[in-house]
C-alpha cells in the first residue's frame, strides 16, 4: 500500500484557494448575494469552508453557526469557536437539543444513524432559515471523498447553495487547511461526524482517508481498470468495495427521479444551468 | 501583412443568456478600443451569449442580418470588430460563430468546425459544425479565425498557414482545470500556452488569443488572453482570471523577419500531404509502412 498511497497528487494550495475564493464571490454576486452562512462543526471541512468564505466575502459578512446537540463532544464546540477566533467571522450558537428531543423521543437510542440523520437535517433547517434574514447563501462543507462514498446525510450536511470543497478529496482538504491556517487542534484530530460519542469516520468506514483517496483518484479521475489498480498494489476486495459504495450512493448526488410524461421534463430534456438567469 | 496592426483584446465574462446586456458591454468596449487607437478589437468565443447554453442555444440564436449584429457592424467604423455569437442559418441550423466586421458591415463569419462533445462539453448536442477554414481578407491583412477546439486540431492552423494568413485569431471559452501543477499553473492553461506558442513557431504567424473569464455553474474560464509573436514569444498577456483588456501591436516587420529566418512556408511541400491524403482516401485508411529493406 505504501507506493499506492503516493498516487494522489498534492494540490497547489495557493492556486486552489484563489479559484475557490473567486468561485464563492462570483457565483454569489451573480445572484445578488455578498454574504455566506455555514455550519461550523469544529471539524476540518467546515473550518476550511469558513476560511474560504471569510476571504471571499470578508469575515464580517460570514455567519458561522455552531449547532451542538447535547451529546456532541464539548471539544467540537471549543474547536469551532477557535476557528471563529482565527477567521474573525461572526458566530451564532444554537443548541438543537430542544428542537430535536421531542421528535427523537420516538427513535430508539441505539438507532444512531436515524438519530444522526435527524440532527443533520435540523442543522440544515437552521442554516437555510438563517440564510433568509442574513441575505446570505448557505456555503457547503462536503468534500469529494464524502460525495463519492455517500458518507453524508441526504438533505442534511450535504445541502448547500455553493460548495467550494466538493472537488477536493479529504486529503487535499487537509492540505488546504494547513495553508489557510486552520488551528492545529482541528487539523490534528481524527475526523468525526460527531453524531455519537467516540465516533470516528475512519473507524466507521473501515479504511483511512489516505487509502481511499488514493484509490478514488485512480478509479474516478484517472479511470484505471481493476487490473491496473491491482498492479499498483491495491487490494482487489478494497477496490471492489469502494467502487460499489460509489455506485450505490449515486442517488445522493442527483435530484429526485421524475416520471417522464411530457416532451420536456425538468432536468431530463429541460436543460439549463443553475446560472441560467441572474 | 500590409502594416502594423494595433489590437485590443477584451477578456470579458459574458452574462449567460443575456444578449442585450452583453451587446451593451461590446459597444462600450468597441468605443474604448477606438478611442485607444486600436485597429482591431476581439471578443471571446460566444461573447454575446455565454458558453454553457444548453437549451438556451436556440433561444439566444440570431440571424446574421439581425438587429444586434447590425449594431455591432455599424460600430465597426475605422475599427474592425470580431465577436462571438450563436448564428441561426436560414435552414435553422445553429452554429458557434465568430463574426468579423469592418467598414460598417459583416465581412465574414467563421463557423466553429470542431465542436467538443465529451467530458464537460456538449456542443455537438446543440450546434452544427462549420465546414471550412476560409481566411478573412481584412483591410488590415489576412486573418485566420479559429474557435477554441479548432486550435486543438493542427490541420486547422495548417490550412490557415497554407492560405497565407498573417495572423491567427483564436478565441475560446476554455475552462480551467487541474490545480496540482507544482508551479501553480492551471493544468489546462499550460496545455493551451504550449499549443499557442508551438503553432506560432510551426507556422511563423502572429497569434492572437482571447479567452473569457468568469464562472458558469462552478466552471472557471481561465483567461490567459495573449499575443504570441511569429517567433513563438508571448508579447502581451493578461494576468489572472479577472476581466481585462490587452493591447498589443502585431508588427508587420516581425512576420517578415520570422519568415526570412525560418522559411517553412516557402519550403512546405503541401503536395505531399495532398497526395498522401488522396492515396489514403482511395485505400480507405492509413498507408501501410514501406516494405523497403535497408
Amino acid at each position: 500500500m505504501g507506493t499506492a498511497l503516493k498516487s494522489l497528487p498534492a494540490i497547489h494550495p495557493e492556486l486552489a484557494t484563489d479559484i475557490l475564493v473567486r468561485f464563492l464571490r462570483e457565483e454569489s454576486e451573480k445572484f445578488g448575494f455578498a454574504r455566506g452562512v455555514l455550519g461550523l462543526s469544529g471539524g476540518i471541512d467546515s473550518a476550511v469552508s469558513c476560511a474560504l468564505a471569510a476571504r471571499a466575502f470578508g469575515p464580517e459578512n460570514v455567519l458561522a453557526v455552531v449547532m451542538p446537540y447535547r451529546t456532541s463532544a464539548p471539544e467540537s464546540r471549543a474547536h469551532a469557536l477557535e476557528c471563529v477566533e482565527v477567521f474573525g467571522t461572526r458566530v451564532r450558537e444554537i443548541d438543537i437539543s430542544p428542537m430535536a428531543d421531542p421528535y427523537l423521543a420516538d427513535i430508539p437510542d441505539d438507532d444512531r444513524v436515524r438519530r444522526g440523520n435527524v440532527m443533520a437535517r435540523l442543522r440544515m433547517t437552521v442554516l437555510y432559515d438563517l440564510s433568509a434574514p442574513e441575505n446570505a447563501l448557505v456555503i457547503g462543507t462536503s468534500n469529494k471523498t464524502e460525495l463519492l462514498l455517500g458518507y453524508s446525510t441526504l438533505h442534511g450536511d450535504s445541502a448547500s447553495a455553493l460548495n467550494p470543497l466538493g472537488d477536493l478529496y479529504k486529503t487535499q482538504v487537509r492540505q488546504l487547511a494547513e495553508y489557510l491556517d486552520v488551528p492545529e487542534a482541528v487539523r490534528d484530530k481524527a475526523p468525526s461526524a460527531d453524531l455519537w460519542e467516540g465516533q470516528t469516520d475512519e473507524q466507521e468506514l473501515g479504511f483511512t482517508y489516505a487509502e481511499v483517496d488514493a484509490l478514488l483518484h485512480l478509479q474516478v479521475d484517472r479511470r484505471l481498470t481493476d487490473g491496473e489498480l491491482a498492479g499498483r498494489g491495491f487490494d482487489p476486495a478494497f477496490a471492489e468495495r469502494v467502487r460499489s459504495m460509489v455506485a450505490r450512493n449515486q442517488y445522493k448526488r442527483r435530484p429526485p427521479i421524475i416520471a417522464k410524461l411530457s416532451n420536456r421534463t425538468v432536468n431530463v430534456d429541460f436543460r439549463y444551468l443553475r446560472d441560467w438567469r441572474h | 501583412m500590409k502594416r502594423d496592426v494595433k489590437v485590443q483584446l477584451v477578456q470579458s465574462a459574458p452574462v449567460l443568456g443575456d444578449v442585450s446586456r452583453n451587446l451593451e458591454a461590446h459597444l462600450e468596449a468597441v468605443e474604448a478600443a477606438r478611442d485607444a487607437g486600436a485597429d482591431l478589437v476581439v471578443f471571446p468565443e460566444l461573447s454575446l451569449t455565454g458558453y454553457f447554453l444548453r437549451d438556451l442555444t436556440s433561444e439566444v440564436a440570431l440571424a446574421i442580418d439581425s438587429g444586434v449584429v447590425e449594431r455591432l457592424a455599424e460600430a465597426a467604423q475605422d475599427i474592425s470588430v470580431c465577436f462571438g455569437m450563436v448564428e441561426e442559418a436560414d435552414d435553422h441550423r445553429l452554429f458557434n460563430a465568430q463574426v468579423f466586421c469592418e467598414d460598417g458591415r459583416v465581412l465574414q463569419t467563421h463557423r466553429k468546425v470542431y465542436l467538443p462533445t465529451y467530458g464537460l462539453f456538449e456542443e455537438g448536442r446543440y450546434l452544427a459544425p462549420g465546414d471550412s477554414f476560409a481566411p478573412v481578407d481584412s483591410r488590415l491583412g489576412r486573418f485566420g479565425l479559429l474557435v477554441c477546439e479548432d486550435l486543438w486540431h493542427l490541420s486547422s492552423s495548417y490550412l490557415h498557414f497554407l492560405n497565407g494568413v498573417d495572423a491567427i485569431v483564436c478565441v475560446s471559452a476554455a475552462p480551467g482545470r487541474g490545480v496540482t501543477d507544482p508551479d501553480g499553473e492551471i493544468s489546462t492553461a499550460r496545455s493551451w500556452n504550449l499549443l499557442l506558442e508551438t503553432q506560432a513557431l510551426f507556422f511563423q504567424l502572429h497569434t492572437v488569443y482571447v479567452n473569457r473569464v468568469g464562472f458558469e455553474d462552478g466552471v472557471l474560464f481561465w483567461g490567459g488572453t495573449k499575443v504570441v509573436s511569429p517567433f513563438g514569444r508571448v508579447v502581451a498577456e493578461a494576468e489572472g482570471q479577472d476581466e481585462a483588456v490587452v493591447s498589443a501591436t502585431l508588427e508587420a516587420g516581425a512576420l517578415r523577419r520570422a519568415r526570412t529566418m525560418t522559411p517553412t512556408l516557402r519550403d512546405e511541400k503541401s503536395h505531399l500531404v495532398l497526395e498522401t491524403l488522396m492515396r489514403m482516401r482511395h485505400g480507405n485508411g492509413p498507408e501501410e509502412p514501406s516494405r523497403d529493406s535497408s
